[in-house]
C-alpha cells in the first residue's frame, strides 16, 4: 500500500514539474536555445555551407564576406560550417561524458549510502580525496593518460566529475531511507535492493536531472579547457574548444577567428546553466 | 562540539592519505618518459639510464611511493627534476603569488556579487534581478580562457592600459604589482562573483520571507535598516563559509587565468610540470593544493559550526 | 633589526637607479632549465648563456669560427688533436683567473658530472691535457671534424672550477663563468636578471648595463608586452606576426633562416608497427609522398612565406646545402603513377604530431595535399613528451617532427641516419650513407666533406626515408631604440654591440 503511493507520489509530481518549468521565462530560453543547438548539431551535414575540413589555400584567414560569412580560418576552412559541425563534438562531450559519470557516480553513490559503515566511509575519504584535487589537473593527466581524443577528453571529463555524483547520490540516499515509507517497505521484509530500485532511486531522479544540467555546462566547458591545451578533438575535425585554441594565435590579424567559437560556448553553456536552474527551482519547491 | 571538531580532524587524515595515492597515481597513469621528456633533443641512451636511476624511476611504483611519502612526512616534497629545485622552495615562492591572485579574485567577487545579490532579492523580478541573474549566468558560461584572450585583446592592445601580462612583485613596486593583476584577478573571479551573487539572493529571499523580518516590518521599521541590520546579516552566514570553500576552488581555477597571463603561480607550475613530466612537482603541488582545500573545507565546517549550532555538520 | 634594513633600502635605491639607464628587457618563448652549462637542455637556456659564460670559440653571422676564450686553435697532423691557445688575462665572475686547468676541469665537468647532457656532444674526446698554463691540447681517439664546433656552445663554455666545486650540481643556481654579464637574480618562470661585468676582457664591447629576460611562453601575449612597452626585444616572434610587425612604425624587425628543420620520420624498420606501415613498403610509395607535397604552399599557408622551403637537413642558404639535389617540384600525376607501380591505390597511414598550433596546421595542409594522390593520411596528435616514447618504441607510421639545428651539419644528420644513430626512430639503414658519414668525419677539409654530403643527399633523395619540408626562420622583434642587433643563424642573442637609444 505504502509503497504504491509513493510511486504514484512520484507519478504525479512530474507533469506539474515540467508545467512549472515552463512558467520560468529563463528556463524556456535555455531549454529552446539548448534544443536549437541539438537539432543543429544533428543536422549538421545539411545546414553547413560547406565541407568542414575542405581548404582552400587561397582563402586564408579572410574576414566574413557573402560567401564565408563568419570568414575562414587558418587554412582557408569555412568558419560557419566548422561552428555548425563543433556543435556535435561540443555537445557529445557535454552530455556523453556527463552520461559516463551518473553511470558510474550513481551505482557508486547507491552502494555508499545504502552500506552506510566502514565501505561508506572509505568510499566518501576517497571521493573527499578526488574532490580536493584540482578539477582540471585530474582532467589533463587522464586526458594525457588515455591519449588525445575526443572520445578520451570525455572520459576523462566523465571521470573527474563522477565523485560529485556519488557524493550526491548518498545524501539523497541517506535523507530518503529514513523517511517513513521506506522503513515502512524494510519492515515489511522487503530485499535491499528491491528497495533501492523501487523507493529510492525514484526520489533521487529529481536532483541527478539538476546535477546533470550543470554539469553538462561544466563538461562543455572542460571539454574547450582541454581542446584548448591539445588534449581533445582532433584536427582536422572541429571543435569550438580547438577552433579557440588555433585562434589565439591570430588574436589580432583574424579576431573573427575567435568571437565565433566563444560566443557559441558561452551560450551553450548558458543555456544549459539556465535550464538547470529551472529545473532545480520547478523540482524543489522549497526554492524560490 | 570539541569531539566534533576532533572527529571532523581525524576524518581529514584518511584523506590526505589518498589525496596522496591519487597524485602518485597520476604518475602511474601518464604515458611518456619523465628521463626521455627531460632528455628532449639530446636523446643520449647512457644519459637516459643515468637519469632514471638518479630519481629513483628504474624503481617499482610502491617503492618509489614509499620513498615519496617518507620524504614528505621529514617535510622534503623533492626535487624538480626540469629545474632541478627542491619542490619545497618552488611552492614557497608560487603560493603568495597564486594566493594574492585567490585573494583578489575574492574581493572582487565580495565587492561585485554581493551587492548585487542584495539588489536582485530586494528588487525581486524587476529589470534589475533578471540583469543581475544574466550577468552571474554569463560569469558562469562564459570560458576563462576566452574571457582573459578579450580582455588582453581589448585593455592591452587596442587601449593599452594595462600590460598583457608578467609579474610584478608587490614588495618592488605595488602599483605596477596591482596594474598586472588586475585582469587576472577580474577573469579568475568570474565564477566567483556569480556564485556569490545567487548564493546572497537566495539566502535573503529565504530571510526575507522569515517570521522575525515581517516582524521588523511590522514593528514599522524602515526598510534599509531592515535589509541590513536584521536580513543581511543573517543571510551573509552561508555566503562567509562560501567564502572559505572558493578560495580553495580558486587554487585550481588559477590553473588557466595563469597559463593565460603567464603568472608565475601555482597554476602554470603545475600545467608546465604534467606537460613535462615533472612528476615531484606534480606530486606537490597537487598535496599542498588538496590539503589546503581540506584545510578550508574544515574551516568552513567550524564556522558554520560555531554560527549556527543548530547545524550537526 | 630597523637599522639594518635602512641601509639596505639605499643599496636598493641605487641600484635601482643604476638600472635606470639601460636595462635592456628581452621576452623569452620559454623559460630557460637549469643554468647549468653541463647540465643545460634547452634552446632557451642557451640565449641566457651567451651573455653569462664565454666559450672556447664562437661563430659568426656567416657560421666561421671566430675566437673567444680561445686565441689561436690548430689541428694534429693526423686530425685526432686540437690545440687551443687561451686568452691572457681574461677573469670569471668571483674574480679567478681563466687559465687551462679551468678549461680542463670544465671539460672534464662536462664530460663526466653525472646527468651530463654534454657528454653526447664531446665523447669523443679521450684526454684533456695541460700544456702549459695558456695552452690545452684536446685529444680523441679517431679523427672527428665536427669537434670544434661544438666547443662554440654550452660544451666549449668555460666555468670557474672554485665556484662550481663548491657548488656541486646547485652551480646552476648562481652560475659563474667569464662571460660579459654576470647572474644577479632568477625569479623561476618569471624572470632572470643578469648586469654587466666590468673586468670582463671585451668590457668595452657591451653597452647594456642590465639584462632581464622574462620568459612569456605566448606569442601573442609576448607581442603585446612588447607593444605596450613591458620588453624591449623579443625572439621567436610567430610567423603569423611578421606581415604587421613589418608594417608597425614603432617597431623594429629582424629575420635570419636558422640552422634547423621540419621532417616527416618515416617508420621503415623500427618494431611491429613498420611490418604493417605501407611507406616502409616500397620506397616509390615515400617517393609519391615526397612528390604530392608543395613545399612553397605549405610555407605559404602556414608561414606566410617567411620560413624556407627545404629538402634536405640543412637550409638552401647553407654552405653545406648540395646544390645538384634541388627541392623537386610538386607533381601529382607522376606521384599516381608511382603508386599504380607500386601496386597500391589508396595507402592510408597515420602522422603522429606533437600538441601545438603550429604543427597541427603544417600536418592539416599536407593531409589534404597529399589526398589528391590518394593518400588517405589520418592525423594523430599526440603530447610531446609521449611522442617521444612512441618515436622511440617504433609505435608510429610517420613523425612529423623539428630539430633545432646544429652549427656543424654532422649534427644536423648522424644521430637521425647512421644505422645506430640515437635518434633514427625509423631504424633507415644504408651501407652507403654509412660509409659516406665516416668520410664526412674524418677531414676538416671542406671540398672532400662536400662531396661525402653530396653522395648522401642522392641516397636520400631515393630512399626518402625522411622527407625534409621546410626551415625555420628566426623572427625577432624590437623597440626601435634598441640598436646593433645582429642575427645569427644558431637564433641566440648576442648582446655585443646592442645599444639603446
Amino acid at each position: 500500500m505504502v509503497a504504491v503511493a509513493a510511486t504514484e507520489d512520484v507519478l504525479i509530481q512530474r507533469p506539474s514539474a515540467f508545467r512549472r518549468l515552463l512558467r520560468r521565462k529563463g528556463a524556456v530560453v535555455g531549454l529552446v536555445v539548448v534544443v536549437v543547438f541539438v537539432t543543429i548539431a544533428l543536422l549538421a551535414p545539411w545546414l553547413a555551407p560547406y565541407d568542414p575540413i575542405a581548404t582552400n589555400f587561397l582563402l586564408v584567414r579572410k574576414a566574413p564576406s557573402a560567401l564565408h560569412w563568419l570568414g575562414t580560418d587558418e587554412i582557408g576552412r569555412d568558419l560557419a560550417s566548422r561552428l555548425i559541425y563543433g556543435a556535435r563534438a561540443s555537445l557529445q562531450a557535454g552530455v556523453i561524458s556527463v552520461m559516463i559519470a551518473i553511470a558510474f557516480g550513481v551505482p557508486l553513490g547507491l552502494l555508499s549510502g545504502y552500506s552506510k559503515g566502514w565501505v561508506d566511509s572509505l568510499m566518501m575519504r576517497i571521493v573527499d580525496a578526488f574532490l580536493a584535487c584540482p578539477f582540471l589537473i585530474l582532467a589533463i593527466a587522464m586526458a594525457a593518460f588515455l591519449g588525445p581524443s575526443l572520445t578520451n577528453a570525455m572520459i576523462a571529463i566523465g571521470l573527474t566529475q563522477m565523485p560529485i555524483f556519488v557524493r550526491l547520490i548518498r545524501g539523497q540516499v541517506l535523507a530518503v531511507t529514513v523517511e517513513d515509507y521506506v522503513e515502512a517497505a524494510r519492515a515489511l521484509g522487503n530485499p535491499h535492493l528491491r528497495i533501492a530500485v523501487r523507493h529510492v532511486l525514484p526520489n533521487i531522479v529529481a536532483p541527478v536531472l539538476v546535477q546533470a544540467t550543470l554539469a553538462i555546462a561544466q563538461a562543455t566547458l572542460a571539454e574547450a579547457a582541454l581542446s584548448f591545451l591539445g588534449l581533445g578533438q582532433q584536427p582536422p575535425e572541429p571543435s569550438w574548444g580547438s577552433m579557440l585554441n588555433v585562434a589565439r594565435q591570430f588574436i589580432s590579424q583574424a579576431p573573427w577567428m575567435a568571437w565565433w567559437p566563444g560566443l557559441a560556448i558561452a551560450t551553450v553553456v548558458l543555456a544549459f546553466n539556465l535550464l538547470g536552474d529551472g529545473l532545480r527551482d520547478a523540482l524543489d519547491p522549497k526554492e524560490v | 562540539m570539541l569531539t566534533y571538531i576532533i572527529r571532523r580532524i581525524l576524518i581529514s587524515i584518511p584523506t590526505i592519505v589518498f589525496v596522496s595515492i591519487v597524485v602518485f597515481g597520476l604518475q602511474l597513469l601518464l604515458p611518456g618518459d619523465p628521463a626521455l621528456a627531460l632528455a628532449g633533443e639530446e636523446r643520449d641512451p647512457q644519459l637516459i639510464a643515468e637519469l632514471r636511476r638518479i630519481y629513483h624511476l628504474d624503481q617499482p611504483i610502491w617503492r618509489q611511493y614509499l620513498i615519496w611519502v617518507g620524504n614528505v612526512l621529514q617535510g622534503n616534497l623533492g626535487e624538480s627534476i626540469r629545474l632541478k629545485m627542491p619542490v619545497g622552495d618552488l611552492v614557497t615562492a608560487k603560493l603568495p603569488v597564486t594566493m594574492q591572485l585567490a585573494s583578489m579574485a575574492i574581493l572582487i567577487a565580495t565587492c561585485v556579487g554581493i551587492p548585487m545579490g542584495i539588489v536582485s532579492a530586494v528588487k525581486k523580478e524587476t529589470i534589475l534581478d533578471y540583469g543581475a541573474n544574466v550577468v552571474a549566468l554569463s560569469g558562469i558560461s562564459v570560458p576563462s580562457f576566452w574571457l582573459g584572450i578579450m580582455m588582453i585583446l581589448l585593455f592591452s592592445v587596442n587601449l593599452g592600459w594595462l600590460p598583457a601580462s608578467g609579474f610584478v612583485k608587490p614588495s618592488e613596486s605595488l602599483s605596477q604589482n596591482l596594474k598586472t593583476m588586475i585582469m587576472p584577478a577580474f577573469v579568475l573571479s568570474s565564477v566567483t562573483t556569480a556564485i556569490f551573487m545567487r548564493h546572497t539572493r537566495s539566502a535573503m529571499l529565504a530571510v526575507l520571507r522569515s517570521d522575525y523580518v515581517r516582524t521588523a516590518r511590522a514593528k514599522g521599521l524602515r526598510e534599509p535598516r531592515v535589509i541590513f541590520r536584521h536580513a543581511l546579516r543573517n543571510a551573509i552566514i552561508p555566503v562567509v563559509t562560501l567564502g572559505a570553500i572558493q578560495l580553495g576552488e580558486l587554487m585550481s581555477g588559477a590553473v588557466l587565468t595563469e597559463q593565460i597571463f603567464t603568472i608565475p603561480g601555482f597554476g602554470k607550475l603545475i600545467v608546465d610540470a604534467v606537460f613535462n613530466r615533472d612528476y615531484a612537482v606534480v606530486q606537490g603541488v597537487v598535496l599542498c593544493t588538496a590539503t589546503g582545500f581540506i584545510f578550508l573545507n574544515l574551516c568552513a565546517d567550524l564556522i558554520y559550526f560555531l554560527v549556527n549550532p543548530r547545524m550537526r555538520g | 633589526m630597523k637599522r639594518v634594513v635602512l641601509p639596505l633600502l639605499a643599496l636598493g635605491l641605487l641600484t635601482s637607479a643604476a638600472s635606470a639607464q639601460q636595462n635592456l628587457r628581452i621576452g623569452l618563448a620559454e623559460d630557460p632549465d637549469i643554468l647549468d652549462p653541463t647540465l643545460a637542455r634547452t634552446f632557451v637556456g642557451r640565449i641566457v648563456f651567451m651573455g653569462l659564460c664565454d666559450k672556447l670559440l664562437d661563430i659568426d653571422k656567416d657560421l666561421k669560427l671566430v675566437p673567444q676564450l680561445a686565441t689561436e686553435w690548430s689541428w694534429s697532423p693526423d686530425q685526432t688533436a686540437v690545440t687551443f691557445k687561451l686568452r691572457q688575462g681574461v677573469k670569471f665572475h668571483d674574480g679567478e683567473a681563466m687559465d687551462a686547468e679551468a678549461v680542463r676541469y670544465s671539460l672534464d665537468r662536462h664530460l663526466n658530472l653525472q646527468g651530463s647532457f654534454r657528454r653526447s656532444e664531446i665523447n669523443v674526446v679521450k684526454s684533456i691535457d695541460v700544456v702549459d698554463p695558456r695552452t690545452v691540447k684536446v685529444s680523441m681517439g679517431a679523427p672527428f671534424a665536427p669537434l670544434l664546433a661544438q666547443f662554440t656552445d654550452r660544451a666549449g663554455m668555460i666555468l670557474s672550477p672554485k665556484a662550481a666545486k663548491d657548488a656541486g650540481t646547485s652551480f646552476g643556481a648562481k652560475p659563474i663563468c667569464s662571460g660579459p654579464y654576470k647572474f644577479v637574480e632568477r625569479v623561476q618562470q618569471d624572470r632572470i636578471v643578469v648586469e654587466k661585468f666590468k673586468e670582463h676582457w671585451n668590457a668595452g664591447a657591451y653597452h647594456v648595463d642590465r639584462v632581464t629576460y622574462l620568459p612569456i611562453v605566448d606569442g601573442t601575449v609576448r607581442l603585446a608586452n612588447l607593444r605596450s612597452g613591458q620588453l624591449d626585444l623579443l625572439e621567436r616572434l610567430q610567423a603569423s606576426d611578421v606581415a604587421e610587425v613589418k608594417k608597425d612604425s614603432k617597431l623594429k624587425f629582424a629575420s635570419l633562416t636558422g640552422l634547423g628543420y621540419t621532417g616527416i620520420t618515416i617508420n621503415v624498420a623500427n618494431g611491429d608497427r613498420a611490418k604493417t606501415n605501407v611507406l616502409a613498403k616500397d620506397k616509390r610509395i615515400r617517393q609519391a609522398l615526397e612528390l604530392s607535397i608543395d613545399r612553397d604552399a605549405i610555407n605559404q599557408v602556414v608561414f606566410t612565406g617567411e620560413f624556407k622551403a627545404g629538402n634536405q637537413w640543412v637550409p638552401p642558404t647553407n654552405p653545406w646545402y648540395v646544390k645538384s639535389a634541388p627541392i623537386p617540384k610538386r607533381d601529382v600525376a607522376k606521384a599516381k603513377d608511382l603508386l599504380k607501380a607500386a601496386g597500391v591505390t589508396n595507402p592510408s597511414f597515420t602522422l603522429m604530431v606533437p600538441t601545438g598550433n603550429e604543427a597541427q596546421q603544417v600536418a592539416q595542409v599536407v593531409q589534404s595535399m597529399v589526398k589528391e594522390s590518394g593518400f588517405d593520411m589520418k592525423i594523430q596528435q599526440v603530447e610531446f613528451a609521449t611522442s617521444l616514447q612512441s618515436a622511440q618504441k617504433g609505435d608510429f607510421d610517420a613523425f612529423l617532427i623539428g630539430w633545432s639545428g646544429r652549427v656543424d651539419p654532422d649534427g644536423n644528420l648522424t644521430a637521425f641516419i647512421a644505422c645506430d644513430g640515437g635518434q633514427n626512430d625509423g631504424k633507415f639503414c644504408s651501407p652507403q650513407v654509412e660509409a659516406a658519414l665516416k668520410d664526412t668525419r674524418s677531414t676538416s677539409d671542406f671540398e672532400a666533406r662536400a662531396l661525402a654530403y653530396e653522395k648522401i643527399a642522392k641516397v636520400l633523395a631515393d630512399e626518402m626515408p625522411r622527407p625534409y619540408l621546410y626551415h625555420p626562420t628566426w623572427f625577432w622583434a624590437m623597440n626601435p631604440k634598441v640598436d646593433g642587433f645582429i642575427p645569427v643563424p644558431d637564433g641566440l642573442i648576442r648582446l655585443s654591440g646592442i645599444k639603446m637609444n
